[in-house]
């Protein structure tokens, strides 16, 4: 593919000259398709759109002089499948096959802009022709993420052209390893994966370490869900973390890395390892890097699938090739870690962090942010939310700028209820704390933590009991038990909080919850079972009431939780079109044509194909409400408590 | 159940080195879809590593399958964001269509098995139904049948768009 992918790289002189050759080549003028085809895209079928832009290129004879660049994901998931043709910068979303001719002949040829493709300002509705002005984009800080639209992940010429490894030349010639410890430190930059320990600190440990072999690791095991910045990343822009690896081997002295990558990406587990064979074969991988003298290389490694290991020491045991356990980390991994030798890991934002702290200087870095956090963060915002993506704000914003600026808000007009932050062993955190400001420190006063990043919107539809249970759900699945806190404490309160949900709690199961969590905090071995009730904990302080709907009232106000909801057929809105009837598996709807139609409800399952299905919003949910199929109308107050009957 | 020949090429890419041994199950399993208990006596006397460890191993991580899967994955995200979007109710849907335990298992026939993951890293389309590696998003308990039915009558022959 590229010029001469044999070139090794043997001093900052000849980086310095490929970078030039290879700025020539790629002239700002050139007309150039610039299609995400990052996990998302490809989920809503991009490759087919970018098969079709080189077929229609082809046919008009245009394929040598329009470059059509496969990016990493630049986070607008919402709209995918994204194209931006430059050098104009218009952006156009949700394209399809269908639109390409269109767009070659219209777009390209003709310079036009073809206005229903165009974003629309959820705001003012007015239509916005170019990527910058989108309000998605223009109000956040795109510091690490700003390459990921611009380079095709799975060459390292894009990555050299853009100013790659530019950093690590930098470190390697001009700065001795004390120093790049020393200027981690006063960046402030802390870890990205969750408990935002300071990097810095770690690496002087691990510099300072007894021993002469040493590992840095990079943790891309991204097990939490509804979290994908990791992932966008690795996908996106790998050379960017594997950049920060080496410089981070050099800093702390070791000669060998690992990344431990998450199976169920497995495009960042392809693109990480062309990153890998390609900086090998440029010789900034490998025996004397870029003719420095230092030596140091990588290994992948595809995680089985196990949240925990996630967790360092677990991490590492997973790495030795044995049951992901976590052990009491009274000796820290950086002493004793993999195989028993000092160890850093780290995630994959916080090495994409470090080229730019080399390249800007600390003191840059540390201008962005607040007094704890410095730099930016990415955050994975996803659920009820208008633009779900990925979104990289500097730390200290509110969450209401995230959530209604940048996110535009719910969608369907709904209420806002909470939103959920650091995965599962984060917690919720109601409208009333929104403007909250996004750190380390203050999400963590607020019961919650910033985890990774990933950030879950919630409305009125959405059940805090019910969450709660999910979250404990898949604890307790991913909990490697072994310790018993962690163990008992989780499968204990989820038999609690799956009884509250079936309508059969009792009286005293919010105090039971509450000290089970305790527990869990207070004894368990590692961070999986010592966050894991704040899910629980902080649903119960902020919506206490929703427990007392449930356990009291047999109610489920969010109208989720199946024992305790029934599905029925508004009168006035049905149409009798006979759509929900048909996919209803147990035939439990009837009703002429034309005529409003009815739930047998001693015949339905709860099974939802009927709401899923109607066009007129006729069938609704209800809770706690009359159980009469047919009722008058009303707001159903002074009714008998619900049909709570279930095994 | 593999040829020994087939094992040994995978085992030599891994160096034998025990170390080794998740990538060595994934590997395994790629090829026949689940780990036979032939094969990881197989793994154990060639890297002697003793039977308990491996079934300890095996056991643990999620990705890995002791029964036989079926001809078609089904998997079912079941990650915060398709879980605040209704994803129980199409797991539960297609659990009922083919006759399963909503958590995952095959069916008698081996031709489904249903899985649910923790998340696919693709919130936006959330809630997600993956057959055999394809994606499908927005869906909804009647697309998710419709779905199956077509997988079910393209039996061998073909595949096709994903509907919308």
């Amino acid at each position: 593919m590229s010029a001469d992918a044999q070139t090794k790289i043997r001093s900052p002189e000849d980086l310095a000259q490929l970078r030039q050759e290879l700025q020539r080549l790629r002239h700002p003028e050139r007309p150039c398709l610039a299609i995400c085809a990052g996990t998302g895209c490809l989920a809503y079928g991009v490759n087919k759109v970018i098969d079709a832009f080189h077929a229609e290129l082809e046919l008009r004879g245009m394929a040598d002089r329009v470059e059509v660049l496969a990016t990493g994901c630049p986070g607008f998931c919402e709209r995918g499948p994204l194209l931006t043709v430059r050098p104009q910068g218009i952006f156009y979303q949700r394209i399809q096959v269908k639109d390409v001719p269109e767009i070659v002949e219209e777009t390209l040829i003709h310079g036009r802009v073809i206005d229903r493709l165009l974003y629309q300002d959820l705001r003012t509705g007015e239509p916005v022709v170019h990527e910058a002005d989108v309000p998605f984009y223009r109000l956040q800080r795109r510091d690490i993420l700003w390459m990921n639209g611009l380079l095709d992940p799975t060459r390292i010429d894009d990555y050299i052209a853009l100013g790659g490894y530019s950093a690590l030349l930098k470190a390697l010639y001009t700065m001795q390893p004390e120093e790049i410890v020393e200027a981690v430190k006063k960046s402030g930059l802390r870890g990205r994966g969750g408990a935002g320990f300071p990097s810095g600190r770690k690496w002087a440990e691990v510099r300072h370490a007894h021993g002469d072999l040493k590992y840095v690791i990079c943790n891309a095991d991204e097990g939490d869900p509804g979290a994908f910045m990791d992932r966008a990343v690795l996908e996106g822009n790998p050379h960017s973390v594997l950049e920060g690896m080496i410089i981070g081997a050099f800093a702390m002295g070791s000669r060998q890395g690992y990344v431990y990558v998450r199976n169920e990406y497995p495009m960042a587990v392809t693109n990480i390892g062309l990153a890998v064979e390609a900086a090998r074969s440029h010789g900034l991988l490998g025996e004397d890097i870029a003719g420095s003298g230092f030596a140091f290389d990588v290994a992948i490694r595809r995680g089985g699938g196990a949240f925990v290991c996630g967790e360092s020491s677990a991490l590492m045991q997973s790495l030795e090739g044995n049951v992901g356990e976590p052990r009491a980390k009274y000796v820290h991994t950086s002493e004793k870690g993999l195989w028993e030798r000092p160890s850093c890991l780290n995630n994959v934002e916080t090495w994409a962090n470090v080229p730019l702290i080399v390249n800007k200087g600390w003191e840059a870095f540390a201008q962005v942010g607040t007094e704890g956090s410095k730099g930016t963060k990415i955050f994975s915002l996803v659920g009820k939310i208008q633009n779900t993506g990925l979104v990289e704000v500097p730390m200290g914003v509110k969450l209401r700028e995230i959530i209604f600026d940048i996110g535009g808000g719910i969608p369907e007009g709904r209420p806002f209820k909470a939103v959920q932050t650091g995965g599962p062993s984060g917690g919720c955190i109601p409208e009333s704390m929104l403007d909250l400001t996004v750190d380390f420190d203050e999400l963590s006063k607020a019961g919650s933590m910033m985890g990774s990043g990933g950030m879950i919107v919630m409305d009125d539809r959405t059940c805090m009991v019910d969450l709660a249970r999910y979250f404990l759900a898949f604890l307790k699945e991913e909990s490697c038990g072994k310790c018993v806190p962690c163990r008992e404490g989780i499968a204990r309160s989820l038999e609690v909080l799956t009884r509250i949900c079936d309508g059969l709690g009792q009286e005293g199961d919010i105090a039971l919850l509450q000290e089970l969590g305790e527990t869990l905090q207070g004894f368990s071995l590692c961070a999986l079972g010592k966050s894991a009730a704040n899910p629980v904990l902080s649903t119960i302080r902020y919506f206490r009431d929703e427990y007392e709907a449930h356990i009291r009232d047999r109610r489920c106000p969010a109208g989720v939780c199946k024992p305790l909801i029934e599905y029925w057929i508004d009168p006035a809105l049905c149409t009798g079109c006979t759509a929900c009837a048909r996919p209803c598996p147990e035939h439990a709807i009837s009703g002429d044509k034309k005529m409003p139609h009815t739930i047998d409800l001693l015949l339905c399952i709860k099974c939802g194909a009927c709401y899923d299905i109607c066009k007129f919003n006729a069938v609704l949910i209800r809770s706690g409400e009359s159980p009469s199929p047919l009722p008058g109308e009303g707001s159903g107050e002074g009714s008998v408590p619900s049909l709570a009957v279930e095994a | 159940m593999m040829e020994p020949s087939a094992v040994d090429r995978i085992l030599e890419r891994h160096g034998r080195d025990p170390a080794n041994i998740i990538a060595i199950l994934q590997d395994i399993q790629a090829e026949v879809n689940w780990l036979p208990e032939e094969d990881l006596r197989y793994v154990c006397r060639q890297l002697d590593v003793p039977f308990s460890k491996m079934m300890s191993l095996a056991s643990f991580y999620r990705a890995f399958s002791l029964k036989p899967r079926g001809k078609h994955i089904v998997q079912v995200c079941l990650g915060t964001a398709c879980h605040v979007r209704g994803a129980e109710r199409i797991a539960d849907t297609i659990a009922r269509e083919l006759g399963i335990h909503a958590e995952g298992g095959t069916d008698a026939a081996l031709q489904f098995t249903l899985e649910t993951v923790n998340c696919l890293g693709a919130c936006a389309l959330g809630p997600i139904l993956v057959i055999d590696g394809e994606y499908h998003g927005g869906m909804t308990s009647a697309k998710a049948t419709r779905l199956l039915a077509q997988v079910k009558k393209a039996g061998d022959n073909g595949h096709d768009d994903n509907g919308g």
